[in-house]
């Protein structure tokens, strides 16, 4: 199973998003990460390219439903079928909105590694 | 019962320990562990400064505390300069909003959503002049939290100086300016390293000679350990990269103690008490004697490790918050303990949420309580003489050096933060750390030990406001018809010029900032001969 990790907008903070990196390598799937500020687009395209089986978007700056509303336009766009999911500093209240925007799921920070990988299983 | 002296924790049948840096710690410590020359030789104030660059230290003035704060416009940050000064607060630390710290103007598309999200939003001189006016430049000094584009900020802020009549020989202040961890940890990169150095050093070297008093970089150890590394490595890379840039100045002419002196730390702490001291002690003694053995340093202020150490917001837990009130008066303990300069803590509950004015009250009474109530005012370097922390201190002070051998052996740190080792090692650390926390190897209270259900904790933001970004944007629309064009275009041209001519940018930049060029416009300017930093993909 394919996942691509993305950290789109301008938030550097990527240890979170290194440390899932590791742990679901671990787990035996193949992991492709995209490095820091991207945009949708670009994370769509290397999606795309890598054949990509579902994506990550790692944000903790706070602009997780922005970004979300676009990447939604562009998953649309673009017709692709690959489920996505966000993780970081996420609000439980904005999970919902996350989903409603397209999101399968959304991670808040704490959560762990192996959770994420349990439901990354489970959407193959 | 047999003397424990000298035995193994084998020997005495207990089980072994080993520090995060990962050597062993003995039972027990006596004074064969000691080097005899060091702890008999060595006071406060003298070289090499083990125990304290300033020879009564706190007697004489308690470290300062400087709590970190970010406000999103600059008419806010200017409010509340005015009511600090009304205060009596002398300093503060800016923040600044991503597409500032990034490069990009607020009307880029890329900024959208991010403008004044999380610090002030600056275009051009304009922003500065609104956020420092009717502020006495002597009376306060502002310490600019600012990497990929500090050399732009910096200018601006000496050239909004210079436009009031300031004079620039006697402008204080500091700005982070440390690229090299950016590319570590944090993130906020734009150039390729070697450029991204040589614009430090081209701060450093117009400081030196035009703005002496003004601090120009914060080397931050306190990132790259938040990003993985571990103590040895924390003061290890920091240190490379402090001679990274001290190279780079050396070369221009200017000679150590032209700017040594100005060069200062920001480390991180959490974790064992005993080896955050051992590391500070070691690693001021270390410091002191690379620029002295090294480098030639004549003055002796030349030669201190002066530091800004405070709680890591590492070691913190969303889990059971309250307990990071007392993990975070451990911390200030470890930093006082430690001989620091300045200190400042994290909030107990800003892992998930706004700190609330209550908790960084609790912060700034933490420092306190230990300041009037404590007694760690009252005599230098408390733990100097103790067995186990002198026998470690030495300990530091040698693994620390070895960690530089093999950065060394990595071809020096700009290589190895282009090639992305560094990155590498210390996301694999961070991995293994973070397994060791959710497997219950490395214990954390309320986190893999003493747990007990909790409510789920809320995280919260400060909400977007989306028309102060939208002001912001208008604003900037009215500068950029404002402004003279050809002199703005013959400006950006000239930084052009001077960056394939490889001369020190401050110059063309100060120059340019005074006609309202405009961040974006400068980044642009320079990515035009420099191009961008390609991103090594490691984890």
């Amino acid at each position: 199973m394919k996942v691509l990790l993305s950290k789109p907008g301008l938030d550097g903070h990527d240890v979170g998003v290194k440390v899932l990196a590791h742990g679901l390598k671990e787990a035996g799937f193949e992991v492709f990460y995209t490095g820091l500020r991207k945009s949708v687009e670009e994370i769509a395209e290397m999606a795309v390219k890598v054949n990509a089986d579902i994506i990550g978007l790692s944000i903790l700056s706070g602009t997780h439903l922005i970004i979300a509303e676009k990447m939604n336009d562009e998953i649309k766009k673009r017709k692709l079928n690959i489920p996505w999911v966000v993780g970081g500093n996420i609000p439980a209240k904005d999970i919902a909105s996350l989903i409603k925007k397209g999101a399968s799921n959304a991670f808040v920070t704490g959560t762990k590694v192996n959770e994420v990988i349990e439901y990354f299983k489970k959407l193959k | 019962m047999a003397s424990t002296k000298g035995k193994t924790a084998i020997e005495l049948n207990v089980k072994p320990v080993y520090l995060e840096s990962g050597f062993e710690v003995n039972p027990v410590y006596t004074s064969e562990d000691l080097n005899i020359g060091n702890l008999q030789n060595e006071m406060p104030g003298e070289y090499p400064f083990t125990r304290g660059i300033h020879p009564t230290m706190y007697r004489n003035k308690p470290f300062t505390i400087r709590q970190y704060a970010g406000f999103a416009s600059p008419e806010e940050t200017n409010e509340r300069f005015h009511f600090l000064i009304k205060n009596g607060q002398t300093g503060l630390n800016v923040a600044f909003d991503l597409p500032t710290q990034c490069g990009l103007d607020s009307d880029d598309p890329k900024a959208f959503g991010e403008v004044g999200r999380v610090g002030m939003s600056i275009d051009t001189l304009d922003d500065f002049e609104i956020a420092f006016k009717n502020i006495d430049l002597d009376k306060i000094t502002v310490s600019l939290t600012i990497n990929g584009t500090a050399i732009i900020l910096i200018a601006m802020y000496i050239a909004m100086a210079e436009k009031r009549g300031f004079d620039i020989s006697t402008l204080r202040g500091t700005a982070q300016n440390d690229i090299l961890k950016e590319f570590i940890g944090r993130g906020t990169w734009i150039f390729p390293v070697d450029t991204s150095v040589k614009l430090v050093v081209d701060t450093i070297e117009y400081c030196a000679k035009h703005v002496p008093k003004y601090s120009p970089v914060s080397v931050c150890g306190y990132h790259i350990r938040e990003s993985g590394a571990n103590p040895v490595q924390e003061m290890a890379y920091a240190f490379c990269i402090a001679k990274a840039y001290t190279d780079g100045a050396l070369k221009r002419g200017i000679t150590i103690d032209d700017f040594a002196s100005r060069l200062s730390f920001n480390f991180d702490i959490y974790g064992n008490l005993f080896e955050q001291i051992a590391k500070f002690r070691g690693g001021r003694r270390l410091w002191a004697k690379i620029i002295r053995e090294e480098y030639g340093a004549k003055k002796d202020s030349s030669c201190w490790l002066r530091m800004i150490a405070g709680g890591g917001g590492g070691g913190l837990t969303k889990e059971q918050p309250e307990n990071n009130i007392i993990r975070s008066a451990y911390y200030a303990l470890i930093s006082a303990l430690s001989g620091t300069q300045t200190m400042a803590l994290c909030s107990y509950d800003e892992a998930y949420t706004i700190p609330t004015e209550h908790s960084a009250e609790i912060s700034l009474r933490t420092m306190q309580i230990m300041i009037h109530e404590m007694g760690i005012c009252d005599t230098v370097d408390p733990l100097g003489g103790s067995y186990y922390v002198e026998a470690m201190t030495d300990r530091f002070e040698k693994e620390i050096k070895e960690e530089m051998k093999t950065v060394e052996k990595w071809d020096g740190i700009v290589n190895a933060v282009a090639n992305g080792k560094i990155q590498e090692s210390v996301a694999k650390q961070a991995y293994e750390r973070e397994m060791g926390m959710q497997k219950g190897v490395i214990p954390k209270v309320g986190v893999n030990i003493f747990t007990r259900k909790e409510d789920v904790r809320e995280v919260e933001f400060h909400p977007y406001n989306q028309k102060a970004a939208d002001e912001q944007i208008e604003k900037l629309k009215k500068i950029k018809n404002s402004r003279n064009q050809s002199k703005v275009d013959e400006c950006l041209e000239n930084i052009k010029r001077d960056a394939k001519a490889d001369k020190n940018l401050m110059y063309s930049i100060v120059v340019a900032v005074k006609e309202y060029c405009t961040v974006g416009e400068i980044v642009k300017a320079l990515k035009e001969v420099y191009g961008e930093f390609k991103e090594p993909i490691f984890f």
